[in-house]
């Protein structure tokens, strides 16, 4: 996959990713007009199918609200790559099926509006419009195994199945 | 499995375990677990809430499950958006109530009988030490306080948890945090909360659990450990805990019919980091906006105005509070360019602010009393702020637009600064109105 970076710095939190005055709603649809008006107005009238969201440290942090994630696949948004993610924001993201990276690296290198492409197999990014190639921290074990059947919900739905 | 009993007869005798380590660990039926190693575990309790359930509830029947694996381990709270502030709110709830009807869920709390989930819990005896707690709100932390893991999840977690009891965690390495010295006069737990927070960072615990411990804590009343360990995840932490004792063993008194097997370290257990702060002399603490690590000494901002004061939420919704901030008041009036909204945080506490005479007092001031809600620490309803409009709250996030418009600025505080900036007008200290 590849993108227009949109860059962003440390503590992009959940009441700037989606604002609880939205959060009565849990449908993409509903949330993705709204997606991080608070801290870029221009964000959702910009952003194009595929493009990437590039971050500082703790990205997602605050409210546990799984609406972040789903508002971010809403948008369009390819993938986050980040140097560091909350932890809530995290499971949530792996749980919806939205990509994250954690690549302080990428980030460091990446500016506003950088095409990037991103081989989610094995955590390559490389910046089409500088030339570098990162490699992201790849997921532990048991959470690969988990992304790989197809996230929490099919994980679980053949447990269930199973027993 | 010989491997396995192998390692883990290793770990026995290597490493001593932190709390969270042997709450994770008896939980995932093993005898120890390694920090940063991916367990399965059992949860006690599971709560959900009027924001986060309704997604839960399409991704529970989406897993093909039809019932949950103990309906008695599951807690459904009416907290955020009600009484309903609109219609799609109102649909929110109708959607858990269904939900728990359909499941058989007892803990089920309708408005009237409801309150902030935070501070409801403890009271209802629903959550004990040593126990294993999720819930789909990052607050869920809070519970610590009583020697539980308590951590905040999202809604297909929560989903998964109610199909199968069981949830995966990475066990986190944990920061202690050692508190030393008597609190100064007016100052409690959200100024520690605040002011460690504003040393470690809102990343410096990032995937880490904090133990609170030290002569401090110790002394410290169970509200003010629900009020730091509240207080945890504006530090990136999964978890905040404090280890029970006889403060923990007086609050769970209130609850015979309930057993519990308190968890305290090993001697020798591993910290990741270690922090020590002396609070003899701490100040009484406010974070600018718009990050709660912000934190300064209260003089630093004193003189700034404030249109609207908010007492209440998860973090400072107990009597205590309430009657620290009318003690800071001095039974002078809100200032006429003030807003007050006083939030009682349950039904209980609503009727203790009653019986006690606060909500006479707050009412003459010139204060306003909402019902039991979220409302304004999450910029829903009741007491949203304008552009511009400037706020110190008692709650735990200033972020840009949390509370309001974009452009809206919170200051939190304690209820100590909260009821002196009532009386002021501007930012104050209680000993200067
Ligand atoms: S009072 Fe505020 S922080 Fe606490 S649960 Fe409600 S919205 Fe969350």
């Amino acid at each position: 996959m590849d993108g227009t970076v949109f860059k962003y710095g440390d503590n992009v939190d959940t009441d700037v990713i989606i604002p609880a005055r939205y959060c009565t709603s849990f449908h993409k649809e509903d949330l993705a007009p709204h997606c991080l008006e608070d801290l870029d107005e221009t964000f959702v009238a910009r952003v194009q199918e595929g493009d990437i969201i590039v971050a500082g440290n703790n990205f997602g942090c605050g409210s546990s609200r799984e609406n972040a994630p789903l508002a971010i696949l809403g948008a369009g948004v390819s993938a986050v790559i980040a140097k560091s993610f909350a932890r809530i924001f995290y499971r949530n993201s792996i749980n919806v099926g939205l990509p994250i990276l954690e690549c302080p690296e990428a980030v460091d290198a990446a500016k506003d509006g950088d095409r990037l492409s991103i081989d989610l197999h094995n955590g390559e990014i490389r910046n089409e419009t500088r030339g570098g190639s990162y490699k992201a921290v790849p997921f532990p074990d048991k959470i690969a195994k988990i992304i790989e059947v197809g996230g929490l919900e099919e994980y679980v739905r053949r447990r269930l199945q199973n027993r | 499995m010989i491997c396995r009993d192998h390692q883990i007869k290793e770990l026995e005798t290597i490493l001593g375990q932190t709390i969270a380590q042997k709450i994770l660990a008896l939980h995932a039926g093993r005898a120890a677990v390694a920090v940063d190693e991916l367990v399965f575990a059992k949860v006690d309790m599971i709560l959900g809430t009027d924001v986060t359930v309704p997604l839960s509830v399409e991704v529970f029947r989406r897993m093909g499950a039809d019932r949950i694996f103990d309906p008695k381990k599951t807690v459904l709270v009416n907290d955020h958006f009600v009484p309903a502030k609109d219609m799609k709110a109102a649909e929110l709830s109708k959607t858990m109530r269904l939900f728990a009807e359909e499941m058989g869920i007892d803990n089920y709390y309708e408005v009237g009988r409801s309150g902030i989930c935070h501070v409801l819990l403890p009271d209802e005896g629903l959550v004990k030490p040593g126990d294993l707690i999720v819930g789909a709100d990052s607050h869920t932390c809070t519970y610590g306080a009583l020697g539980a893991f308590s951590t905040g999840i999202g809604s297909t977690d929560m989903a998964a948890a109610w199909a199968i009891g069981e949830l995966w965690f990475r066990v986190p390495g944990t920061i202690k945090i050692e508190v030393n010295g008597q609190l100064p006069k007016w100052v409690g737990g959200k100024d520690l909360a605040l002011h460690i927070i504003g040393h470690l960072g809102v990343e410096g615990a990032l995937y880490k659990a904090m133990e609170f411990t030290g002569p401090t804590i110790r002394n410290l009343s169970m509200d003010g450990r629900l009020t730091l360990c509240n207080m945890a995840i504006e530090a990136g932490a999964k978890t905040g805990i404090v280890a029970p004792d006889e403060v923990t063993r007086q609050f769970m008194s209130k609850f015979p019919e309930l057993s519990y097997t308190p968890q305290v370290a090993d001697s020798d257990a591993e910290y990741v980091e270690e922090h020590h702060f002396d609070v003899s002399d701490l100040p009484l603490q406010v974070a600018k906006p718009y990050l709660p690590s912000n934190a300064v000494p209260v003089h630093e901002v004193m003189g700034q105005q404030v249109h609207q004061v908010v007492l209440g939420s998860c973090t400072n919704g107990h009597l205590s509070d309430f009657q620290l901030a009318a003690d800071a008041m001095k039974g002078q009036k809100v200032n006429p360019k003030t807003r007050l909204i006083v939030i009682p945080s349950t039904k209980d506490v609503y009727l203790e602010l009653i019986r006690s005479g606060l909500a006479e007092y707050f009412t003459e001031a010139g204060a306003v009393i909402g019902p039991p809600t979220c409302g304004p620490c999450i910029g829903g309803h009741i007491g949203v702020l304008a552009e511009q409009e400037v706020g110190l709250y008692t709650t735990n996030r200033n972020f840009v637009g949390r509370n309001g418009h974009p452009t809206s600025l919170v200051f939190l505080a304690g209820p100590a600064v909260a009821g002196a900036t009532a009386v002021a007008g501007e930012i104050a200290h209680p000993d200067e109105i």
